[in-house]
């Protein structure tokens, strides 16, 4: 043994002749040590310290944004578990529940993308099978810099190999997500990945170590030095990129022994074996110990030399806040404590008896061992004491200042009635050319070359695989489906995070609701600046009023989340994001309504109207649109009423397939019903104001569907019954995408203004494919087969490396 | 009837197999993989997955388990055993099946829908088949069929070719750089099966495209083809003299 283990004192981080004092090194402020000494009654030891350090950092205490997610709607019908739980659980009829949750894991991945994301997998899927519930799914939403940048690259093909190296290992298929590119994340990625789980009602289990005298056990992988203090170097403070020194403070992945732990941990919640379990992520045991304690009321007594450790010589404060991933604690009564380790033993997982639950409310940390009376043995040492409270529930809170940026651009008030500007990009423009550019941009193109890199249909759920809008999984035994998917904003969040996070949510729950399903709630990954700095904090504010208001006025409960701070690197922050992940069910799979067009002759029916506003769109993007402009607003009323529209029209068998108006615009929905279908259309659509805002502009609350043509009727009937505008634009047919421009705004007033604007867009199907299915091969210089440009690949890896 | 479905640690893709048996109406039984125990099932089948992590090679340390030794009295007998993707793996490194399972060309996973054609209709495997191309997905980072020309040859010569990769047309992907061949296999090889036709491996998963609320159930014809073998085998009764000669008409 190392002399490392044998006194606190000893075990200071090896970084002595520094001027620093410990508690500034460890990321706690003197303030924060001022309450550290008040809640202790005594300056605290060094292995407390750290084990405060990492439970008091952003990402473990939530202590900058608790105030405010405090003010989240979080109580839904069917609710058996949410926010403060390790994922929301929400029944979903036929004695069965669905647990999701995502989570953030942008530093790790920029550090090292491959074990960033697969970690980053690994960590969300322990939150869902924690819970009870066997993972079934897997989203990632990921967000990276400009898609030519040879880093960017190298990020994005390492994230992508990680999720799907962990997600296909582990046996859960990766059914849906996102990939944006957008500059403000040149130097510090996104990877915002979503897990779901499936389970009987009676198999919840919370993760709390209930009942003094009971056995804490804990299981998995060994404990070693990687990941140390991954949550408080990585994830909580300002973000260097590319500093070697952080490397070992990204975990590194196991899924094989990850699937191990799924099969025993649900073995033993099956078979009642154990009456509290979490799992091992941030802040390693010391948040797994706290928090189970704390939840129960109870403390825990911890023997440090029985846990099994990956490497000799580690000092307490390394075992206290290691994040070696693949662990789980339990807690069992001692007569179960033989079967609880006969399952594991079966499964070849290692596990140790670490300790007792106590009654004293504290997290005792001793060496020397334990007796058979549940005390430490005389002799034994004790190496730390905290209240579990103080590292949990009664964590520090900032309330941090919030300040809006001088300059703000606010979205005009919906229903102000269009006006072309002659600073609408739209002069000489040629719809055909701007879809087809639109169709083939790196954020709008098929995401194939990724999902396919997925293992999407294992378990033999899948029913809509990833590509075609919100993922449908069926679920067996039952007509039930559940229909996922994640959607962010960040390009209106940057003008306005209020407004960019209520379409965030807007736009999750319409995916779920035009396949006919009802979101049961929705899990939110919230990615921010520093909230130290006004502005960054007030983002962060404005974001959590727009989701809660988004929420209350669509009657969708939050039932979890994670908050991702200090997503800054020198050249600056990234846009705030809101990441929105929904599940919704669909209570008969017969019902489910998808976006591709499905018949010759169908009506073509837009629901919606498109209100003033191209900033933060595509197009906007694309055309380099002044920064005059501003957003399109929501009316969160309309929002709501056009959800429950479609879904009762989809409920009353009416619709063939429905699509929803986001990225790229009306043009763009209705060409991805053709690509996807095979199928042209003829439509007209009437433009009053700005030809450029009716074809791509992305004003939210709108959808394009298609009917039996003796639907049409009914389906406007019932629009105006929601107090929505229906417009038949046309057709289903052949295999163009005609859309005839008609109406004062179109040709003649665009011709008036000089814009020379062309009066139809008339593109072939199979051209649209084209340039969509090969835009982000393109983008990102993989094109070609059948390595997909692996030598542009590694080139680019080579090249980061020299 | 009850079909065995093998489980090794880290089999992932056993569910779906599991799933596939109980929808063709049979009695699917785990045989866990420290037993070589087959606990007289009538066929045998290898799942997808990871088996022990796969870290080394895919297949190479299942091909050691305890199970191995009771799937290969099995298979000696004239058992019909069946791998499926990992599966298939397992089987090509224990040598019940030729050829080898090399990382994919792009060396990257390839998870989608593909097509493949059964080359006979008169083995074990595929005689439920209809002979038209199945579409189902495969799942898979080494998948790229690899024997040197004089076994390709004598494969082909053999009728050991089971599955070939094919184009939307029908038409067998022989480039290995065509998108329809989604590993590089050589011959645009899917699947094959040992000399005496009762050990059979394919990439693809036949499995998860077996109902129709997935999408399809072209699979379905493959584990209804496994299912009528079995049924044929038990009803001979072993030893399987009969069944060999089915195997080879």
């Amino acid at each position: 043994m190392s002399d490392m283990t044998t006194t606190p004192a000893a075990s200071v981080p090896p970084v002595q002749p520094e001027p620093e004092p410990l508690h500034r090194q460890l990321g706690v402020t003197d303030g924060e040590l001022e309450v550290i000494r008040q809640k202790l009654g005594r300056d605290p030891n060094h292995t407390e310290l750290a084990m405060f350090s990492v439970m008091w950092s952003e990402h473990c205490s939530y202590k900058s944004s608790k105030p405010l997610l405090k003010t989240l709607p979080t109580r839904g019908n069917g609710m058996m578990a949410g926010v403060g739980d390790n994922a929301g659980v929400v029944r979903i009829g036929d004695g069965l529940a669905v647990a999701f949750k995502i989570e953030s894991h942008n530093h790790p991945s920029a550090v090292e993308p491959y074990q960033g994301a697969a970690t980053g997998v690994g960590g969300i899927l322990r939150d869902i099978f924690t819970m009870g519930a066997r993972p079934i799914a897997v989203l990632d939403a990921l967000r990276f810099g400009d898609p030519k940048d040879p880093r960017t690259r190298h990020l994005v093909d390492g994230v992508v190999r990680g999720v799907g190296g962990y997600g296909n290992c582990v046996g859960v298929p990766t059914v849906g997500g996102e990939l944006v590119f957008d500059p403000s994340y040149q130097g510090n990625p996104l990877v915002n990945v979503m897990a779901i789980g499936l389970l009987e009602e009676r198999m919840l289990i919370l993760a709390e170590a209930p009942g003094p005298g009971n056995y804490v056990v804990l299981f998995g992988s060994t404990t070693g030095r990687d990941g140390i203090g991954g949550a408080s170097v990585l994830a909580s403070a300002t973000f260097q990129h590319d500093d070697p020194n952080k490397r070992p403070t990204v975990q590194v992945g196991d899924p094989f022994a990850e699937k191990l732990l799924i099969e025993a941990s649900l073995e033993l919640i099956d078979r009642r074996l154990v009456v509290g379990i979490q799992d091992l992520g941030a802040a390693g045991i010391t948040c797994a110990t706290s928090e189970s304690a704390d939840k129960a009321g109870t403390g825990i007594l911890l023997d440090l030399d029985v846990i099994p450790r990956r490497e000799p010589g580690m000092a307490p404060w390394e075992v206290m806040i290691s994040e070696s991933q693949e662990r789980m604690l339990a807690t069992c009564v001692p007569e179960n404590f033989a079967a609880v380790r006969e399952v594991c033993e079966r499964w070849g997982i290692p596990i140790a008896l670490v300790g007792r639950v106590t009654t004293d409310g504290d997290i005792a940390i001793i060496e020397g061992g334990i007796g058979p009376d549940g005390r430490p043995n005389p002799g034994a040492k004790e190496i730390a004491r905290i209240p579990a409270k103080a590292l949990t529930s009664d964590a520090i809170v900032h309330y941090r200042l919030a300040t809006p940026p001088t300059r703000r651009r606010q979205a005009p008030a919906p229903g102000i009635p269009l006006t072309a500007k002659d600073g609408l990009p739209e002069r000489g423009m040629d719809p055909a050319a701007v879809l087809a550019a639109l169709l083939g941009s790196p954020n709008l193109s098929s995401r194939h070359w990724v999902y396919q890199q997925y293992d999407s249909s294992v378990q033999s759920n899948t029913v809509e695989w990833p590509g075609h809008g919100a993922a449908v999984l069926r679920v067996k035994g039952t007509k039930k489906a559940l229909v996922a998917t994640t959607d962010g904003n960040q390009t209106v969040s940057a003008i306005d995070p209020h407004l960019g996070a209520q379409l965030a949510v807007a736009e999750a729950t319409r995916n779920v609701s035009i396949t006919g399903a009802r979101s049961l709630g929705i899990t939110n990954c919230l990615n921010y600046g520093n909230p130290e700095r006004p502005e960054a904090f007030w983002q962060l504010q404005e974001a959590v009023r727009g989701m809660g208001e988004a929420c209350r006025a669509l009657g969708v409960p939050v039932t979890g989340g994670n908050v991702s701070l200090y997503n800054e690197y020198p050249g600056g922050a990234i846009s705030p994001t809101p990441v929105i992940g929904v599940v919704g069910l669909l209570e008969d799979i017969s019902l489910l309504v998808r976006p591709p067009f499905t018949t010759e002759g169908d009506s073509v029916i837009l629901v919606g109207q498109s209100t003033p506003g191209m900033a933060g769109s595509e197009y906007a993007a694309l055309a380099g649109l002044s920064s005059e402009d501003a957003p399109p607003g929501i009316d969160l009323d309309r929002e709501a009423a056009l959800q429950s529209f479609i879904r009762e029209a989809i409920g009353r068998a009416l619709v063939a397939s429905a699509q929803d108006v986001s990225g790229g615009g009306l043009a763009v929905a209705i060409a991805e019903c053709c690509m996807w279908s095979g199928l042209g259309a003829k439509l007209r659509l009437g433009v009053s104001g700005s030809p450029a805002i009716e074809l791509f502009g992305e004003s939210p609350s709108r959808l394009v569907l298609s009917c039996r043509p003796r639907h049409a009727a009914a389906i406007e009937l019932l629009a105006r019954q929601f107090g929505l505008p229906a417009d038949i634009l046309g057709t289903v047919g052949g295999l163009r995408l005609r859309i005839e421009l008609t109406g004062h705004g179109a040709t003649g007033a665009a011709e008036a203004r000089g814009s020379g604007v062309a009066d139809a867009l008339d593109v072939s199907i199979t051209d649209l494919r084209h340039t969509w299915d090969h835009g982000l091969a393109r983008a990102l210089g993989v094109e070609g087969s059948p390595g997909h440009g692996l030598e542009a690949a590694r080139t680019a890896v080579e090249g980061e490396a020299n | 009837m009850r079909i065995g479905v093998v489980i090794f640690p880290d089999s992932n893709s056993d569910v779906d197999s599991l799933n596939a048996l109980a929808v063709a109406g049979v009695e699917p039984v785990r045989l866990w993989h420290e037993s070589p125990d087959l606990s007289g099932v009538s066929a045998v089948i290898l799942p997808g997955g990871f088996s022990y992590g796969d870290y080394l090679r895919a297949g190479v340390i299942a091909r050691f388990s305890p199970v191995m030794r009771g799937v290969s009295a099995f298979a000696a007998e004239g058992g019909y055993v069946l791998g499926i993707c990992n599966g298939f793996q397992v089987l090509a490194e224990a040598r019940l099946v030729p050829g080898a399972l090399l990382r994919n060309r792009s060396l990257r996973f390839a998870g989608r829908l593909v097509n493949i054609k059964p080359e006979r209709l008169d083995s074990p495997f595929t005689r439920a088949a209809t002979g038209a191309p199945l579409r189902v997905p495969v799942a898979h980072g080494e998948g790229c069929y690899y024997a040197d020309e004089a076994t390709l040859d004598e494969l082909e010569a053999n009728g050991q070719v089971l599955f070939r990769y094919v184009r939307e047309d029908g038409a067998p992907a022989l480039d290995p750089d065509e998108p329809a061949n989604p590993n590089g296999s050589l011959r645009a090889i899917a699947g094959v099966c040992n000399a005496a036709g009762n050990v059979a491996g394919l990439m693809p998963h036949p499995e998860r495209m077996s109902e129709a609320i997935l999408g399809r159930d072209d699979g379905m014809q493959l584990i209804r083809s496994l299912v009528e073998s079995a049924a044929a085998w038990d009803a001979a009764q072993r030893p399987a003299p009969k069944a060999k000669a089915e195997a080879r008409p």
